[in-house]
């Protein structure tokens, strides 16, 4: 492994460059290409309304994904992530206009682990709304 | 309508390998915005100590959940997969997935609940490749609303 960031530069409380991920109608549909999750809750405001919500939303895994890329742009080596857990508490609601929505990530160093491995807590956040719960992921320093 | 029990500890047989092409994990990371070289150019990733470009964390589900679908349909299971929404996803590495990996699956159901009218089933799918060395498991917990919620 290669981690940009030593494991003896790091403590609790250490805090992630933060990151600003927006999503838009077209990056949605791609991501349902390229994951092959093509629900249609995620491209079609009929249908979204029509199962209660409030527009088009974006994929629970395209934020899972993004919030994660806060801690691969620290480490530099994404191979580093040895375990990695969200819940998803509320939808990312994607309007279609211009600027769609945005995605905006933090994340802390909670707790230092066996082996090199440290705890990180991810916080993101869209439109107000906290959308990922208990997002952590473990990863390994150099 | 609450969920067959007798449906917990189920496990389903290995997936037919699934081929992981850079091309593939290219497509992938343009998808979610990600520039690292680590999942296009085979040498920065053979800088980083791999054989070949690595896909980004969240790929594997691609993988297992296709593989869950077996379950997730199973008309006897009788999940209505009309309302299910995805609440809650955990991905446990041994190595990361790349490029060459040939990768099967066996999803095994872990438990099923039933929660204020909701169905709650949790999957989990153990990934291994072609030597049948583990490389991933993904638990992914599906929520079925009930009528009246929506």
């Amino acid at each position: 492994m290669a981690a940009k960031i030593s494991f003896a530069d790091v403590e609790v409380g250490t805090e992630l460059p933060t990151g600003s991920f927006p999503v838009d109608r077209a990056v949605l549909v791609q991501y349902a290409g390229a994951s092959g999750d093509f629900n249609p809750i995620h491209w079609n405001e009929k249908f979204a309304r029509e199962v209660g919500l409030p527009d088009v939303i974006a994929h629970g895994m395209f934020t899972m994904a993004e919030a994660i890329r806060v801690v691969t742009d620290w480490t530099g080596d994404p191979g580093a992530v040895v375990d990695y857990s969200v819940r998803f508490t509320k939808p990312v609601v994607v309007p279609n206009d211009e600027k769609g929505a945005l995605i905006e990530v933090s994340g802390k160093v909670a707790a230092l682990l066996e082996e090199n491995t440290v705890r990180v807590d991810l916080t993101a956040v869209s439109d107000g709304n906290k959308v990922l719960g208990m997002a952590r992921a473990v990863v390994r320093l150099s | 309508m609450a969920l067959d029990q007798s449906f917990v500890g189920r496990s389903y047989p290995p997936t037919p390998p699934y081929e992981v092409g850079r091309e593939k994990i290219r497509e992938f990371a343009d998808a979610v915005g990600d520039a690292n070289p680590a999942y296009t150019d085979p040498e920065a990733a053979k800088a980083l100590g791999y054989d070949d470009v690595i896909a980004p964390p969240t790929f594997a589900f691609a993988i297992t959940y296709r593989a869950a679908g077996e379950a997730v349909r199973d008309p006897q299971l009788g999940l209505d997969y009309s309302r299910v929404v995805h609440g809650a996803q955990r991905f446990a590495y041994t190595r990361p997935v790349r490029a060459g990996d040939r990768l099967s699956v066996v999803s095994t159901i872990e438990s099923i609940k039933s929660m204020a009218g909701s169905d709650v089933l949790d999957i989990r799918g153990e990934v291994r490749d072609e030597s049948g060395d583990h490389v991933v498991t993904a638990w992914t917990k599906l929520v079925a609303r009930g009528a009246e919620e929506a």
